[in-house]
C-alpha cells in the first residue's frame, strides 16, 4: 500500500474527487465531530442575517480533512510526517471538489526515504480552494 | 487555557472519519486495522483539531446556560465573544476570524487510548492588504500535543486571519 521510492518520479500525480455536491448535512457532521460549532457553517439565519454571507460555508478544516484522505489514499496509512495547507477560497454547499497530489521531491533523510507532495484542491469551476504540502515516509 | 485531557476514543475517530467522508476501514474496523501496517485503528490526519471538544473555554461551542451567538427564534444580536487573554482556540483566531492556514507535524499517529494534553504558544502577528477583504490581520498559534507519557505526538501550527469586512468571492 505504501509508495516506493524506486517506483516514483518527480512529477507523478494522484487525483481524486473528494466530494460531489457537498451537502449542508456534512457541515453539521463535521461541526459535531470536530467540536467547531461556529454558526457560519451550520446556521443559515445567522450567516445571512448577521455575518453577511450568501449561505453557510464549509469549515476550512473540513476541506483539509477531505484532502487528507486523498493524501493517505496515495501514500498509505500511518506514513505522514507533515501535512499543511492554506485555505484559499471558501467552499460552499453544492461544491464538487477535486484534489491532486504531485510529487515534488523524493529524498532520503537519516536513512528514511521521504516523498514531498504539492497539494491542490479545486472546486467545480477549477478555482483552487486549498493549496498545501505533505511529506510521507515511503519504502525504498 | 490549553487542553488538559483529550481522551482519544475509537467512536470519536469513526464519527470524525464519516464527517470528512473518508471510508477507509482503518478508521473504524479494528480487526481490519490490526492487519495493516498501522497495526490498529489510527486517527485521520486532521483529528487533532477535535481537541476543541476538550477545551473548556472554546468559544465556538455553545455552553449550557450561557448566551450563544447562533440563531434561535431570531438571528440574535449577541456579538461573538472577543478573545480574552487566557483564551486559546485550536485555530488561534478571534471569533470573527477565518482560518488561513493549518499545519501538522506527526511525531507518531494518534490512536484510541491516547490521552493527550496540549501546550499552546502564541506565534507571530502581521498585517496585509487585500483587494477583496481590506486589511487582513494574521496571527499564528503553535499547539503541542503530548500523550500521557509526556511524549510529543503532534505539533500543530495554525494561522488565523481577521478580515476588515466579509470576504467577497
Amino acid at each position: 500500500m505504501a509508495l516506493s521510492a524506486s517506483q516514483l518520479s518527480v512529477g507523478d500525480t494522484h487525483s481524486e474527487v473528494l466530494v460531489e455536491d457537498l451537502k449542508r448535512t456534512q457541515l453539521v457532521q463535521y461541526a459535531g465531530a470536530s467540536g467547531d460549532y461556529n454558526p457560519v457553517h451550520t446556521d443559515e439565519k445567522f450567516v445571512t442575517e448577521m455575518a453577511g454571507y450568501p449561505t453557510v460555508f464549509a469549515h476550512g478544516m473540513l476541506t483539509m480533512g477531505m484532502t487528507g484522505a486523498l493524501v493517505t489514499n496515495y501514500v498509505g496509512d500511518a506514513r505522514l510526517t507533515n501535512y499543511g495547507v492554506r485555505f484559499v477560497n471558501q467552499v460552499w454547499p453544492g461544491d464538487t471538489l477535486t484534489g491532486t497530489a504531485e510529487v515534488t521531491d523524493i529524498r532520503e533523510q537519516d536513512g528514511t526515504h521521504l516523498v514531498d507532495l504539492l497539494l491542490t484542491t479545486v472546486n467545480q469551476e477549477g478555482t483552487p480552494v486549498l493549496t498545501g504540502t505533505a511529506t510521507a515516509r515511503i519504502d525504498p | 487555557m490549553a487542553v488538559e485531557r483529550f481522551a482519544v476514543e475509537a467512536s470519536h475517530i469513526m464519527m470524525f472519519a464519516r464527517a470528512i467522508g473518508d471510508p477507509n476501514p482503518v478508521y473504524e474496523n479494528e480487526s481490519y486495522a490490526q492487519g495493516t501496517e498501522a497495526g490498529g485503528i489510527i486517527a485521520p490526519p486532521t483529528f487533532a483539531q477535535a481537541s476543541a471538544q476538550f477545551d473548556p473555554n472554546y468559544r465556538l461551542r455553545p455552553k449550557i446556560g450561557e448566551p450563544w451567538m447562533g440563531s434561535g427564534a431570531e438571528a440574535t444580536g449577541i456579538a461573538p465573544k472577543a478573545p480574552d487573554e487566557a483564551d486559546d482556540t485550536p485555530t488561534g483566531m478571534g471569533a470573527r476570524g477565518l482560518h488561513a492556514e493549518q499545519h501538522f507535524e506527526y511525531h507518531r499517529h494518534i490512536r484510541p487510548g491516547d490521552i493527550l494534553s496540549t501546550t499552546v504558544k502564541p506565534g507571530e502577528t502581521w498585517e496585509k492588504q487585500s483587494k477583496r477583504a481590506g486589511t487582513l490581520k494574521f496571527s499564528e498559534t503553535v499547539t503541542e500535543y503530548r500523550d500521557q507519557t509526556g511524549e510529543l505526538v503532534i505539533t500543530a501550527r495554525s494561522i488565523g486571519v481577521q478580515t476588515e469586512k466579509a470576504v467577497e468571492n
